[in-house]
């Protein structure tokens, strides 16, 4: 479920970095004076354990494919909320510095989808308020498969959104909700029966340490989902709104610059920076910055979001590619040459 | 088997980043900087460009060569590209059908095109990604973080992360092969056998951290993490930000490929 740098537009890769990041202070600020000294070296080696159980392959039951854990909702349920969200975190870092799981822009967008809902919907609001301070059989994986279930139906619902909202996916809404919800409502089952299952098991084996984890597990009392979430709804709306004009003005603005240095006649009148500032501003209350939308009038997106259509210029972009590609190539080489010199002679 | 590939590649890449090259050497506050507005100017091209995104492969290919990293240890990870990037673009073929142009008398759909430049940003961004970390050691990558404001407590968390996520791996390959010796085909591999080798892993992760907190206790820890500053931005770094943030504005703003294009047309032609 991991996004992908490639399936996002600049605005919304920056609109959930912004919200992660936020996300992120405020679990490091509500840490920084509760924090158990224990608490370090634990939540770092749970990000580790996290990263090594998912190499661990199960089959799925009924397909016969094989899947591994996500860890989310364990980790809220091991760690309490803040650590567990910055444990995610740091693991979704990993993944996309190391294995190139999401990317870098993707990443606000991946630890929100991944982290934020099982550890500030899905823990808090559903699993403890189930199992109010009991842990029988029954009511640890009743809690666990629910709380998951709808960490992830969230979770997909946001991957949904971002991908829509990029504009990069020509998939309907519709059809795209109907491949993502129902793998994930399966997928949350599972999950949820592993973790309610490890979570119980765990407690079976060694008490002691479950009581121990229980003691510093930092959750300060009555503390305010309500706050969090209306604030990051702030901050979705300000990163936003800034981040799409900029992105909706600034590319109009570079093409236009780009026909004046071609020098192409068929510039329409010159557009004065207000009038043209004020229909961006128009387009934009609209949500959608214009070249996401698959163009409700037909001519208009054929001049607009590619502008060189004409069957000469594939030739020529063609050739320039080639041209380019031979380039970087060549340029690659004499570095390499010159990396080799340069040591034979410090030998 | 994949557990062992992944594990190599982790390992690898961890090496490779503690080789003395130029690139190796600049501050990664730069290089995480400069890759992070890589892949900005990268993802802000349109959805049916293609012909600009080309040029940027420069900064990818500098990566690689400046940092004599080896070309496959980028290759395999673009060749394997992501299930859900192909899941999602491969509708837009489907769902775009109105032609743009005729190529040898093949139409061209404006859903391939599409399709085609989510490929080639899925190219660029992974394997700038990937060159960032094989050119900057994670620590590195940690001392930036850390000097540009982020949180002390996720660098910390990050770096223990790190130290202690080969140890873990180990421990589960361990697992994963007793398992594997001990189960024919599927069998042994079932939801509930996993639960509960996944459960003993987890009691291990617990002691193992009881234990690391009383080492640091015994060499003194008092709840403050003191991390190592080796770099400093010096002119080398400013050159390396300076002439790359340019190039990416010039590819941004001037079609380079067509303008090559154009002049080779005019000379053959």
């Amino acid at each position: 479920m991991h996004m992908a740098d490639a399936l996002l537009s600049p605005a919304v890769g920056g609109t959930m970095w912004a919200l992660t990041a936020g996300t992120i202070l405020y679990s490091a600020r509500k840490l920084k004076d509760k924090i158990d000294d224990k608490m370090i070296p634990l939540m770092g080696v749970l990000g580790a354990f996290i990263f090594a159980g998912q190499m661990i392959n199960f089959t799925i039951p009924g397909t016969g494919s094989s899947g591994h854990i996500g860890g989310g909702m364990l980790l809220a349920i091991l760690l309490g909320p803040y650590p567990a969200f910055l444990v995610i975190s740091s693991v979704l870092i990993i993944q996309a510095l190391f294995f190139a799981d999401g990317g870098l822009l993707a990443l606000g967008a991946n630890i929100w989808n991944l982290g934020f809902y099982p550890c500030f919907i899905g823990y808090p609001l559903i699993f403890k308020k189930i199992i109010k301070g009991r842990f029988t059989n029954k009511g640890v994986m009743y809690a666990s498969i629910l709380s998951v279930v709808i960490s992830l139906q969230l979770g997909a619902l946001s991957v949904v959104f971002e991908t829509k909202l990029s504009g990069i996916t020509e998939l309907p809404l519709s059809t795209f909700l109907l491949l993502m919800q129902p793998i994930h409502l399966a997928i949350g089952i599972i999950e949820g029966f592993i973790t309610g299952a490890i979570v119980l098991y765990v407690r079976k084996l060694r008490p002691d340490l479950v009581e121990n984890l229980e003691g510093i597990k930092t959750l300060p009392s009555g503390v305010s989902i309500k706050n969090v979430l209306i604030s990051m709804a702030i901050i979705a709306l300000i990163t936003g709104g800034i981040l799409s004009w900029f992105a909706s003005t600034h590319p109009d603005g570079l093409e236009w610059s780009i026909e004046k240095i071609y020098g192409k006649p068929e510039v329409p009148e010159h557009p004065s920076p207000i009038t043209e500032g004020l229909k961006t501003l128009q387009e934009k209350t609209a949500i959608l910055p214009d070249y996401s939308i698959p163009s409700t009038s037909k001519e208009e997106s054929e001049t607009s979001s590619w502008p060189q259509v004409k069957p000469d210029t594939s030739l020529s972009g063609f050739l320039g590619s080639i041209m380019v590609l031979l380039l970087i190539f060549l340029f690659g080489f004499c570095i390499k040459i010159i990396r080799k010199s340069k040591t034979k002679h410090e030998i | 088997m994949r557990f062992d590939s992944e594990y190599f590649n982790l390992g690898y890449l961890d090496t490779l980043s503690y080789k003395d090259t130029f690139i190796h050497r600049l501050d990664p506050r730069t290089k995480l900087l400069v890759t992070l507005i890589f892949i900005i100017f990268v993802v802000s091209n349109s959805k049916y460009e293609i012909t600009k995104l080309i040029p940027f492969l420069i900064y990818p290919v500098f990566l690689l060569t400046s940092g004599n990293i080896p070309l496959r240890a980028v290759l395999k990870k673009i060749l394997i590209i992501s299930p859900f990037l192909i899941f999602i673009g491969i509708f837009n073929p489907i769902f775009d059908k109105r032609t743009i142009y005729m190529i040898i008398g093949i139409p061209i759909s404006q859903g391939w095109i599409s399709l085609f430049s989510i490929i080639l940003k899925f190219i660029l961004t992974v394997s700038s990604a990937i060159l960032l970390i094989a050119v900057t050691s994670f620590p590195g990558i940690c001392e930036a973080l850390e000097k540009m404001k982020v949180p002390k407590i996720l660098v910390i968390q990050l770096l223990f992360l790190y130290r202690y996520l080969f140890v873990l791996l180990e421990e589960s390959l361990k697992i994963v092969r007793a398992r594997e010796a001990r189960s024919f085909g599927k069998r042994g591999k079932d939801i509930k056998t996993f639960t509960k080798i996944l459960s003993v892993l987890l009691i291990r992760s617990l002691e193992r951290a009881e234990r690391i907190y009383q080492a640091m206790l015994s060499r003194g820890f008092k709840g403050e993490i003191h991390l190592l500053r080796k770099h400093s931005i010096g002119f080398n770094d400013i050159v390396f930000a300076a002439s790359f943030l340019t190039i990416f504005y010039i590819l941004k703003v001037y079609n380079i490929v067509n303008i090559f294009g154009e002049e080779l047309k005019s000379i053959f032609f």
